[in-house]
């Protein structure tokens, strides 16, 4: 149960450790976190499966993997390691540019990024069982995540308002079945929790989503980019359980020291997106 | 007789949830970030989460001493899932507890990992028909001390119990539409004022 919780990227077993000391609900276990599979370049594709069983010794929290958009088999390899969740992600290079996995046959929930309701509803129906939002991985850089987390609060609005034979259309502009749009259109909110994740670079940054209405957030290369990882990891623990107390956020928020310096969206080419990866 | 107010310990978990359901069983309810909020409640449940986050948090804004005096005052507290293991006195693995109240030796993540997570019908001792429990990385209760009264199973295991004031469960009542635990709760907690007024 990760709700109002933070989950952390780590590369190995100490990061792991400090990561549950300083109070992660998860962590997702990596080869390199996004800002460096950024910098490398290349092909990248589901962590060594060394890494992701010594995360796994080393925790009582759950553990996290990725696997390649589309990409079945990674996304079995590590189902057969006994993972806790698998994130079918676009920071990974995707293996399918038309298909996702078929997440229905699986016993390991998935959680998959999502940019707008489309989106999110299909991968809904595809099986996943948790979302977050795509932001700019990678960059250090919240806008992102904000515009996708205010576009799909604001799309589940509008679907709410709709009179019943308004959701046919939309359903189709969406490209989603008509009966989970009625769901939304019910219910006035999505089925499984949407974390934030994506460009989380400060407690502020951590907090600001909360207030935004995510359920919880993904930290990725902030953490361990940070000067003190160990502190900072902390603050985005209270941050975001304290999301609306602004004294709180600004004791823990001292003396952190630099965050990572991060990448301004539009200097970014859209072929080094990682958001739109994925369909 | 005015409504009953029982809060839910909102550091991290299912929070929104359990207010629903406390307020579907007929209390008044409110998500509880600071110590200082104690003092308006009559009964407090501890929602599932992952209890190192909670007990980290709970250590670090002092809730374990506050939460101690709130049930020695005569207040109830509800553990679920993570809670139950909150409140428990031995955690197996572990040198530390965390408000080490109820007498019961437990196990963490005693089901297996996030795919072994199941539901099911669970017949409740108290309670009339079975309750739909949602069982997520749950623990269970290994020992329980001779105070405990054992209210449910799942395969000869302990799954619900309740000693005194304090009622924990190893699933999470809170993610279902069936909130009759969250109504014998508030049943206890009614109780307990109803005694403090008296006495």
């Amino acid at each position: 149960m990760q709700k109002g919780g933070v989950i952390m990227d780590v590369m190995n077993a100490e990061q792991a450790k400090i990561a549950e000391a300083a109070g992660a609900t998860a962590v997702m276990a990596l080869e390199r976190v996004p800002s460096d599979i950024r910098a490398a370049g290349g092909v990248a594709r589901m962590a060594d499966p060394t890494i992701v069983e010594e995360v796994m010794k080393v925790v009582s929290i759950p553990v996290m993997a990725k696997a390649r958009i589309g990409h079945y088999v990674e996304a079995k390899v590590l189902e057969s390691l006994g993972v806790d969740y698998i994130d079918e992600s676009e920071v990974l290079t995707p293996a399918d540019e038309v298909f996702h996995i078929d997440k229905q046959e699986f016993t390991i929930p998935f959680v998959c990024g999502a940019k707008d309701l489309g989106e999110a509803l299909r991968r809904i129906g595809e099986g996943a069982s948790m979302l977050r939002t795509k932001g700019e991985p990678g960059t250090g850089n919240i806008v992102e995540a904000v515009r996708h987390m205010r576009l799909i609060n604001g799309q589940i609005r509008k679907v709410k308002n709709l009179s019943k034979d308004e959701l046919y259309a939309e359903a189709k502009n969406l490209g989603v079945s008509y009966d989970i749009l009625l769901n939304i259109h019910e219910s006035g909110k999505l089925p499984v929790v949407n974390f934030a994740a994506g460009g989380v670079a400060t407690p502020a940054d951590a907090a600001l989503m909360m207030h935004l209405g995510a359920d919880g957030v993904f930290v990725g290369s902030g953490i361990f980019k940070s000067d003190n990882p160990e502190k900072f990891a902390r603050a985005i623990v209270e941050a975001t359980t304290h999301y609306d107390d602004y004294r709180l956020i600004a004791e823990v928020s001292k003396n952190l020291g630099t965050p990572m310096k991060g990448i301004d969206i539009k200097q970014l080419a859209p072929s080094e997106r990682m958001q739109d990866r994925g369909w | 007789m005015s409504k009953v107010k029982i809060g839910v310990l909102a550091l991290q978990g299912a929070v929104a949830e359990h207010i629903r359901s406390l307020e579907l069983a007929g209390a008044d309810s409110m998500a509880v970030k600071r110590v200082e909020q104690l003092d308006e409640l009559d009964g407090l449940v501890i929602p599932g989460g992952e209890s190192t986050t909670i007990g980290k948090l709970m250590r670090k804004y002092g809730f374990i001493e506050r939460i101690r005096e709130f049930h020695a005052a005569g207040r109830p507290l509800f553990g679920t899932c993570a809670g139950l293991i909150v409140l428990a006195k031995r955690i197996e693995g572990q040198e530390e507890s965390h408000l080490g109240l109820m007498d019961i030796s437990v196990a963490r993540n005693a089901f297996g990992r996030q795919r072994e997570s199941f539901e099911t019908d669970l017949p409740i001792k108290g309670i009339d028909e079975p309750v739909r429990a949602v069982f997520i990385r749950a623990p269970l209760i290994r020992e329980a001390g001779a105070n405990v009264e054992v209210l449910a199973t799942y395969n000869e295991e302990m799954v619900t119990a309740r000693e005194g004031r304090l009622l924990v469960s190893s699933f999470h009542p809170e993610l279902t539409d069936d909130y009759r635990l969250h109504e014998y709760f508030a049943g206890m907690v009614r109780e307990a004022r109803s005694g403090e007024a008296k006495g």
